[in-house]
């Protein structure tokens, strides 16, 4: 265990912490990605499907890092991270929608949103996780499920409305009791439209980068090795003197606060916010699971290259036209089996060896 | 570990519900076949080279399939049509439909496909909260959109680019209230609608507006959710209790059935009414159909009809898909309406193979006021600067397993 917890900390030769080293292969990847598609889309090369495709990529990738804090590194399977983005979503949206037409830059206001739906998300985000924290396992997931649902079924029966008299907020159109004039924000199933499309590619690659920072830090410092023993063995992580109560409901705030940030950026990609089972629903909790799981539970890297490929495949497909959804799921179920298999694991070793080998070979003939 | 042991169960049970999304599609016989191919007429040449493309969105998979392949084969019959008959200004018409499911943000990428396309115009989308975020990035573009059936306020409020075929939802909550009155149906009404979805909801709200403009009473209001649509025991006893004449069903036709059902069970048999989403309740697998007997709903289309374009529609829609005729539905008529709307202003507006999206987009807008098209929903169809089509309802009613204009 002790030596486990400290792994990370052996240095190697070059001096670089190979987990540092690791870290910034990652944020390599995610920078020359947002590179080389912004080029393509500045000198018009990329089509516009794929234009389309890109804000979507960065939440999930965003949705699938900071549910990995959860899975992964807490180690505590969480079945409602779509509920804290649609709290974020919905947070950022209404904020959007009233300050329009307040004199503001729309940077600063979607900003200010991102602020406020990453404090509102991490807000429920305490308020679940502290019964959350007396749980584990199989009734954790089911609380988190519940969470989910009920945030889920919350924003279908709430309608708020503005008008000179200020706010008004009913369970029905009917006793809202709004003057004639009011603009009704949130109404009820139908979600809040007319946000102000604000994210864009760099937007997202930002947020993405700012999430991997703090995950991956996180993930590096003596919290992160507090929360990962907790997830390895509870019981010796409290014999030492580690607050489990602290870290989990940290690591719990922080993945909230992020999915937040997502569910901002969502609200800001489309006119239309609505709330069912396919976004921010339990469909969606699971395919985020999905990313994480295929990606590897605790590896970052992994959550990120997960979320772009399997958001992009159906999109992709759609060149088979109706069996798309069918080449989907076969291809998911392949992705399953194939990325644990023995002999795909057994192959990545071996050219990861060679890599490596190759490397050295080469290190010294120039020597 | 458990923790393994649980993901398992989830993500097998992920790939269940990815396979029950796909499991309708399959169902359907695949038509991957170019739309000029399902009729039977012999190739026409066509006076100018070049196409004209119209764009497609609607749920091919997933819940709301049923809808979305109606518009898809309802359209692809206009097409058809058109093209054996010369199609439109002499440019053969091309007609592409994309799936989104149902959902905005697929139906935005989607749209973006289309654009890759270099669609013209854009018929779609089926579903009303995928509109919303559709008509807003057409109205940015220019592009001209005509909804078949996204009933909400907000699908074609996004700019002066949008239209739709279908009423809207306030018209049907006031047109279903007027009817209610006009023919004295009753005078304690109950309404039951789905509290998640923006249709059911639309439609109550309206609904209780007018009704208490016409003077009959609402006894009894119950909701129910996409998550509780099984049971609905507790919203039946309560209409039931509260003494309801007549039960409007604010809703889509699956939980609706359920509803027939629980009512018959405990021996409630008020009048049962509903908006144009009962239509297909017949065609539903496994339904026992006396359980809709002397159900009403609005409806733009009846396939009994006599008049001259639905029984054309009708004859047309068979020959042409024998195995489907469970699609012949209002979905299917408003996207041959649809189609019929955009040749009659295509060829008003003298658009071209080579007219841009967004020129297009300038003309139709114009044309589409000016146009009067005898359509399979409505005769004299035109339409106002604000999208909405004028044209009258109709009422269907469920008789002896078949429908009948009421």
């Amino acid at each position: 265990m002790a030596k486990k917890v400290n792994s990370p900390l052996e240095k190697k030769k070059s001096g670089v912490r190979s987990v540092t080293k690791k870290n910034f292969v990652t944020y390599l990847i995610v920078i020359v990605f947002y590179a080389v598609f912004q080029t393509l889309t500045a000198t018009g090369h990329l089509k516009n499907a794929y234009q389309s495709l890109l804000v979507p990529i960065c939440y999930s990738v965003v949705m699938a890092v900071s549910l990995n804090l959860v899975v992964g590194v807490l180690g505590e399977l969480s079945l409602g991270h779509a509920g804290f983005m649609c709290v974020g979503a919905y947070c950022g949206a209404f904020f959007s929608v009233i300050t329009k037409d307040v004199l503001m830059t729309d940077w600063l206001r979607f900003v200010l949103a991102m602020l406020i739906g990453a404090a509102v998300a991490a807000l429920a985000g305490v308020i679940i996780g502290i019964p959350v924290l007396r749980l584990k396992g199989d009734y954790l997931a089911i609380v988190t499920l519940a969470f989910g649902e009920i945030i889920k079924t919350v924003v279908n029966v709430l309608y708020i409305g503005k008008d000179a008299s200020g706010f008004h907020i009913a369970m029905s159109t009917k006793n809202l009791d709004m003057a004639e004039d009011g603009l009704l924000i949130l109404n009820g199933p139908q979600g809040i439209t007319g946000t102000p499309k604000s994210s864009n590619f760099t937007i997202g690659f930002i947020l993405v980068m700012l999430t991997l920072l703090i995950v991956t830090n996180l993930m590096d410092s003596r919290t992160g090795r507090a929360i990962m023993s907790i997830r390895d063995n509870r019981i010796a992580a409290e014999s030492i003197g580690i607050d489990v109560t602290k870290y989990k409901l940290m690591a719990f705030v922080i993945a909230a606060a992020i999915a937040g940030c997502a569910g901002v950026l969502y609200a800001h990609n489309l006119n239309a916010l609505t709330a069912n089972t396919n976004n921010f629903g339990y469909n969606m909790s699971i395919m985020i699971l999905v990313y994480v799981v295929l990606g590897g539970l605790g590896s970052v890297r992994g959550s990120v290259i997960a979320a772009t490929i399997l958001y992009a495949l159906p999109e992709l497909f759609r060149g088979v036209g109706q069996y798309r959804m069918l080449l989907y799921a076969i291809v998911l179920i392949v992705m399953m089996i194939v990325n644990n298999g023995a002999f795909f694991v057994q192959m990545k070793e071996k050219a990861l060896y060679n890599i490596r080998s190759g490397k050295k070979n080469n290190a010294k003939e120039a020597a | 570990m458990k923790m393994k042991r649980i993901i398992a169960v989830v993500l097998a049970l992920a790939l269940v519900f990815a396979f029950a999304a796909c499991g309708k599609n399959t169902d359907d016989p695949a038509d991957p076949t170019p739309v000029e191919n399902n009729t039977d007429a012999t190739p026409v040449a066509f006076a100018n080279e070049g196409t004209i493309k119209i764009g497609g969105i609607g749920p091919i998979t997933g819940d709301l399939a049923q809808y979305g392949m109606a518009v898809k084969l309802g359209a692809e019959l206009a097409v058809a049509e058109i093209n054996a008959a010369g199609g439109i200004n002499g440019y053969e018409v091309a007609f592409n439909m994309q799936d989104d499911q149902g959902d905005a943000e697929k139906s935005v990428n989607a749209y973006n496909s289309l654009k890759d396309w270099d669609m013209q115009m854009l018929m779609g989308t089926v579903t009303s909260t995928p509109c919303v975020a559709v008509s807003a990035e057409a109205a940015a573009d220019n592009m001209l959109l005509l909804t078949p059936s996204g009933s909400s306020i907000d699908a074609i409020s996004a700019g002066d680019t949008c239209f739709r075929v279908c009423f809207s939802d306030d018209n049907q909550g006031i047109v279903a209230a007027d009817y209610i009155a006009d023919n004295n149906l009753a005078t304690k009404v109950g309404v039951i609608f789905n509290s998640s979805d923006s249709y059911s909801t639309g439609i109550k709200d309206n609904l209780l507006t007018e009704a208490a403009a016409r003077g009959f009473e609402i006894v009894a209001e119950e909701a129910f959710t996409n998550d509780s649509a099984t049971d609905f025991s507790a919203q039946i006893n309560n209409m039931q209790a509260a003494g309801a004449e007549l039960v409007f069903l604010s809703m889509y036709y699956t939980p609706a059935s359920l509803i027939l059902k629980q009512a018959r069970d405990i021996g409630y048999a008020p009048i049962f009414f509903g908006p144009d989403g009962m239509d297909g309740i017949l065609g539903m697998e496994n339904f026992d159909t006396t359980l809709a007997e002397g159900l009403r709903y609005l409806t733009p289309f009846l396939e009994t009809a006599t008049d001259d374009a639905t029984v054309k529609f009708v004859t047309n829609f068979k020959n042409s898909y024998p195995d489907q005729a469970s699609y012949l539905n209002q979905f299917a008529a408003d996207a041959y309406d649809a189609i019929y709307a955009l040749k009659a202003a295509s060829e008003l507006a003298n658009v071209t193979a080579d007219t841009a999206a967004s020129e297009v987009g300038d003309l139709l807008k114009v044309a589409l006021t000016q146009v009067s098209v005898d359509g399979v929903t409505g005769t004299a169809m035109s339409w106002a600067a604000d999208g909405e089509p004028q044209k009258q309802p109709r009422v269907a009613i469920i008789n002896d397993g078949t429908v009948a204009a009421a």
